[in-house]
């Protein structure tokens, strides 16, 4: 069995660069099954210190994730930063799976020449060696790229650390009024960029499959109307404006249509709205709350969330462009409480918020097995999204009573908390692969 | 919840009907106790009461004078004590047709948003349905939730979470 480690390790990434850390990242449970590894800093070849630590970057990454275990800098037995300065027989002393050594040289043109090899202490081989060429600005993605290609490598798993987080932060000045900010940053934090402000409440950002867009509810004209907002060029338009509630949108998985709930014709309906024609397709007829639409990865159903049997249940229904094609069948029977449905990007979970003894979980299940596991256990756990690989779940939790965001891993072994310095931080969306081209 | 929303509906209807010209009907067991209660404490007049005048917004001592509804958890039953202060507002909506109220349904922090969103709604339109029961025309109400998304009471408590599950009487300029 698998021992948490309840030490919490508070990472050095957020000292490298502090300016721009707006999110803090801390591993609240680790896990000790996690395969060691070395980072070695890389070599410098340059004027002044370096202008990112690679090597810190990539060791956060990789300690996020839950699989790995990078050795603390201070334990290196040697800094070779080429696979040709390597004595395996010292590594292989430190009980180290692998090591990852580099080097990151200030080029005339002002851009910079990173190269790294990752290598395997046992075998004593190159398991992967990449050469990147970086402009300043894009030198901690550059890292996350490296963080991607060894997470590939020894997991056989894409990495997902090279992908972004959108949130939503709200603020209160001395006059108690209130900001409320879409927020989008990298997986670890950094970066953060302001997408859209408002003083008036903003709830359910959701992603397009290209990455570059982002679906939302704003109440800046005084009721819940949705956007489609461009995070690059930052326009933004209405889409939908019926009367009584328009929520919950979300593109569908090829990005042609949105899913969400309207309450124009009584009481709230999922609908299916075509982007290119405009057109709205009706999904549920139940004089129920039917709300939270999540499309499953092949585009041919939908899981929302339905009261229709007393409680708040999640329900899948077949649908094509015309609406349901077939009834809805209850999925969730786990207690009286389950809402919120998040599917993971292969279809084979579903991650929820499940109530406990008056607690609000993130609790996901097996479709295929039916396994049903609780993977946290705050009080108010809300707004679960699977990162682009399905292998961690983020989640709105609080702290003190403060908005935080936090990742667990969809096994429940390894679990992380993104603080913002001030203000609530909420409803968190990871984006997809796409996202940065 | 279906079972409840069949109620408010009876209870809707009861006291519309009562609202035109029958004596509030008495239910057996404890809320029977309580409206009897309420009747010896002279509250149980509005329902009989004549027409509200708009003054009556800017009147203290007014029953229009609260402006707000409270449920419980995840529920839009409405209490005895709230039905009188809705059928104050009907009174004053139903007499006054050119006067219009926005019904704000609010839920508290409990439970994901976009349910509660839906959930604020519900009881709104809760408070929606007894008001045309007894009169208030269609063109007056308008119906908007935010859902959990603007609390009165910041805390995380019981007495928190009560508060904040609401429904609130907007009149434009009062």
């Amino acid at each position: 069995m698998l021992k948490k480690i309840l030490a919490i390790v508070t990472l050095s990434l957020a000292l490298v660069s502090p300016s721009h850390a707006v999110l803090t990242i801390e591993i609240t449970q680790g896990v000790s099954g996690a395969s060691p590894i070395a980072i070695v800093p890389f070599a410098w070849v340059g004027n002044g210190a370096p202008p990112q630590h690679m090597h810190a970057i990539v060791a956060a990454d990789l300690q996020r994730s839950g699989f790995f275990q990078p050795l603390p800098e201070q334990d290196l037995v040697a800094r070779p930063h080429d696979a040709k300065q390597v004595n395996y027989t010292n590594w292989r002393a430190l009980n180290v799976d692998h090591l990852v050594v580099g080097r990151m040289q200030a080029m005339p043109d002002d851009t910079y020449q990173i190269q790294f090899q990752l290598l395997d202490v046992y075998k004593q081989t190159q398991l992967a060696g990449y050469s990147f060429r970086s402009r300043k600005a894009d030198l901690r993605r550059t890292a996350h790229q490296i963080s991607d290609i060894i997470y590939k490598t020894i997991t056989g798993q894409p990495g997902a650390f090279d992908t972004r987080i959108a949130y939503v932060t709200v603020t209160q000045n001395a006059k108690k009024e209130k900001s409320y900010r879409l927020a989008v940053a990298d997986s670890d934090g950094h970066n953060e960029q302001i997408v859209y402000e408002s003083k008036h409440p903003l709830m359910s950002p959701s992603w397009a499959p290209d990455g570059q867009r982002l679906v939302y509810v704003s109440f800046s004209r005084g009721r819940p109307e949705i956007y489609i907002q461009n995070i690059v060029t930052r326009q933004f338009e209405r889409i939908v404006a019926f009367q009584g509630i328009n929520s919950a949108p979300v593109f569908s998985p090829d990005g042609s249509k949105l899913a969400l709930t309207l309450s124009k014709d009584g009481n709230p309906e999922i609908y299916i709205l075509d982007l290119a024609t405009k057109k709205l397709s009706r999904v549920t007829r139940h004089y129920a709350i039917d709300t939270e639409p999540a499309w499953m990865p092949d585009g041919n159903a939908i899981v929302f969330t339905s009261d229709r049997g007393g409680s708040p249940q999640l329900y899948r229904v077949a649908v094509n462009a015309q609406g349901a094609t077939g009834r809805a069948k209850r999925l969730t029977f786990e207690g009286g409480y389950n809402a919120r449905g998040a599917v993971s990007p292969d279809g084979r979970y579903l991650a929820m918020v499940h109530r406990e003894k008056g607690r609000y979980r993130i609790a996901v299940q097996d479709l295929k097995a039916g396994h049903f596991r609780i993977l946290t256990d705050a009080r108010l756990d809300e707004s679960p999204s699977f990162s682009p690989n399905g292998s961690m779940i983020i989640y709105a939790t609080e702290d003190n009573y403060r908005g935080v965001l936090a990742a667990v891993s969809v096994d429940g072994r390894s679990q992380q908390r993104l603080s913002l310095r001030t203000g609530d931080v909420r409803e968190p969306a990871w984006s997809p692969f796409k996202s940065r081209q | 919840m279906r079972k409840s929303l069949i109620t408010i509906l009876l209870a809707g209807l009861v006291i519309g009907l009562s609202g035109c010209q029958f004596k509030p009907v008495k239910e057996p067991g404890e809320e029977g106790e309580q409206a009897t209660q309420a009747e010896q404490e002279g509250r149980y007049g509005v329902v009989e009461g004549g027409p509200l005048d708009i003054t009556a917004l800017d009147d203290p001592n007014s029953p229009v004078a609260k402006r707000v509804v409270y449920f419980p958890l995840d529920s839009v039953e409405i209490s005895m004590e709230d039905r009188d202060t809705i059928n104050a507002h009907a009174r004053l909506l139903s007499s006054n047709p050119d006067v219009a109220v926005v019904l704000e349904g609010h839920a508290d922090e409990r439970g994901t948003r976009e349910y509660n969103l839906a959930l604020g709604e519900r009881r709104a339109k809760a408070v929606e349905q007894l008001l045309v029961l007894q009169g208030v025309g269609q063109n007056q109400i308008q119906v908007i939730s935010f859902g959990e998304e603007r609390p009165v009471a910041l805390g995380h408590d019981e007495e928190a979470w009560r508060l904040n599950r609401r429904v609130e009487f907007l009149y434009s300029g009062y």
